[in-house]
């Protein structure tokens, strides 16, 4: 499955034509009536079951002879992991719950064949009633803007070529071509993003930091030890998306000049880890992470580093000394990271989500990440 | 590549897997930060971090065996006691705690009889506790190697001890119960 499909991409023009075609052959399946069933293969459907009922799904396809005709896609999570497995069905995107095997076969019969929705499976709105048959009914969803999740339950993260068809990878692009490290920095400034990783430094005056201190290295590091209980979203994004971890690290390390990164991973997320190493080496293969991306001088590549179980990691001079081999202890600060991190270079550390946004905020431009939300807190914050 | 997977118990010898150790150090040696994926390695190759493996891991990275053992028992994955094939273990995080998580480890506890960090005679079992797996959802969650079992019932444990049990008289044993 890691295996790429698509051809290296040598400049900025090849990813731009690759994502044309990408989005055409796309508009072609619709017109051709082509359906989607997205399924859910965030962590949480897959462990109650999810992978039998795709399997069941593909098998009801090809009886009924529906298998050229409707896609199935395996996506991160969509979010209402209690109901799962879940899945969206259609062009209207009808949200299904609770899905056993056994339904595979309504799903296809009746929805796919006879356009007749599956009122069994699916949730019932506020008052209990009616069913609330769409995803854009739900309340669930409504009132969601997706910024950090803006391709989380809707492509395959393990399909480079998904990624690639919306929009992936060209805020780097974009960085490299127009905009250089100064400007991702300005944009990062006017978009005011600060840290998700729970103290909200400002982001860019993190990075601004480390790039103006003097070094042969710089380093870059994604804090993927999400340790407080009962929170995901860390998870979610490297399941569903990890090409946006690996974009929203490569700007950081445009920004900052540094050719190295690191993703610390805690123990607990071993589909986390082999997703984002997926991702990795279709990222190497099609010539976006290594050496010369795009045909630029910009070098950049990414490793993960595996945690062995310990709640202190997260804090970040933790995280460094466990990158480094070491016991992971807290040491104080100053000297901060971004003057003297890993192996004593700068080093920009941020969280999973804040990673998450930087491409959406280069591509789309500071000024417009800065409108969103309230009149108070104009962010957006992922929650569960 | 998993921690808790292990390979050991099975038709290799103990030399086979000094021979595989020997690679592993190789190869992260000289890297920097090598010292934690060899010994993640280690632990995949042998199931646990015995003394002699220890000792060979100290002398190959030039460190001293209170500095590596001092590592070792700074992480909670790593463990100097053999473990069992399969590695149980219950998540004790907020969520699962309040959804019946402590009720469910009871259950297991009593099911294999051992306690926590404990590994049953035959080597099947080893029980641990978790902190939050990111699946609050589904409390409560145990995991298994590396795959996760939501909404785990305590009054349910045989059957779910015994899809684990390969071997045929803890199938039984688990059915009667
Ligand atoms: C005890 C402790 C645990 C922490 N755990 C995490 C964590 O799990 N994930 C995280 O991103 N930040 C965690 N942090 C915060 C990090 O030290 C750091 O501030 C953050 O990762 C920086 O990224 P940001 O600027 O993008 O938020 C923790 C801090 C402390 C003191
Ligand atoms: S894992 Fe499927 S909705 Fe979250």
């Amino acid at each position: 499955m890691s295996m790429c499909t698509i051809p290296k991409i040598c400049s900025v023009s090849d990813l731009t034509a690759l994502r044309e075609k990408l989005k055409k052959e796309n508009k072609k399946i619709s017109k051709d009536d082509t359906q989607q069933i997205l399924v859910c293969f965030g962590g949480s459907c897959l462990a109650s079951g999810a992978k039998d009922v795709r399997d069941a799904l593909q098998d009801e396809l090809e009886k009924a002879g529906m298998s050229d005709k409707v896609q199935l896609v395996e996506t991160g999570c969509m979010g209402p992991c209690v109901a799962g497995p879940v899945a969206l069905v259609g062009e209207d995107r009808t949200f299904y719950q609770s899905l056993k095997p056994e339904d595979a076969k309504d799903i296809v019969n009746s929805h796919i064949c006879s356009g007749k929705r599956v009122e069994r499976l699916m949730i019932a709105d506020e008052d209990g009633k009616i069913p609330a048959p769409c995803r854009q009914d739900m309340q669930f969803f409504k009132r969601q803007t997706q910024v950090v999740l803006r391709n989380c339950g809707w492509i395959d993260p393990i399909q480079i070529a998904d990624t690639i068809a919306n929009d992936g990878y060209a805020a780097l692009a974009k960085a490299l071509t127009g905009m250089g490290p100064d400007g991702v920095v300005e944009q990062m400034k006017i978009s005011g993003l600060r840290g998700r990783g729970g103290a909200g430094f400002p982001t860019w005056l993190k990075w601004s930091f480390a790039k103006a201190r003097e070094a042969d290295t710089r380093y870059v590091l994604c804090n993927a030890d999400e340790g407080d209980p009962g929170a995901y979203m860390d998870r979610s994004l490297l399941e569903g998306d990890p090409h946006a971890i690996i974009e929203g690290m490569a700007l950081a390390a445009l920004a900052i000049g540094s050719n190295q990164g690191y993703v610390y991973v805690r123990a607990e997320y071993p589909l986390a880890v082999e997703r984002l190493n997926i991702a990795l080496d279709q990222a190497r293969e099609c010539g976006l992470l290594g050496d010369n991306i795009m045909g630029t001088d910009f070098c950049f590549d990414l490793e993960i580093k595996k945690g062995s179980g310990a709640f202190v990691c997260g804090e970040e001079t933790a995280l460094i000394a466990s990158i480094e081999g070491k016991r992971g202890e807290p040491r104080p600060r100053p000297p901060f990271p971004a003057v003297k991190g890993l192996w004593g270079k700068p080093t920009v550390l941020n969280n999973v989500e804040t990673y998450a946004n930087v491409a959406a905020i280069i591509l789309k431009g500071g000024e417009w990440y800065a409108n969103i939300g309230t009149e108070k807190v104009r962010e957006q914050k992922y929650l569960l | 590549m998993s921690i808790s997977s292990c390979t050991c118990g099975q038709d290799v010898t103990e030399t086979e897997l000094m021979t595989r150790l020997e690679e592993v150090i190789k190869e992260n040696k000289d890297k920097a930060g090598g010292l934690i994926p060899a010994l993640q390695m280690a632990q995949i190759i042998f199931g646990y971090l015995p003394d002699m493996v220890v000792d060979r891991i100290a002398e190959g990275f030039n460190k001293t065996i209170t500095e590596v053992a001092g590592v070792i028992s700074f992480y909670s994955f790593f463990t100097r006691n053999p473990r069992g094939k399969y590695l149980v273990r219950v998540c004790l995080g907020t969520a699962c705690y309040v959804r019946g998580g402590k009720e469910v480890l009871e259950a297991i506890k009593k099911r294999l009889e051992i306690d926590v960090g404990e590994t049953t005679e035959d080597r099947q079992f080893s029980l641990e506790v978790g902190r939050c797996f990111g699946a609050c959802g589904m409390a409560p969650v145990v995991m298994v190697n590396d795959e996760t079992y939501q909404r785990v019932k305590p009054a349910r444990i045989n059957e779910f001890i015994a899809q684990f049990a390969t071997d045929e008289e803890l199938v039984l044993e688990g059915e009667e119960k």
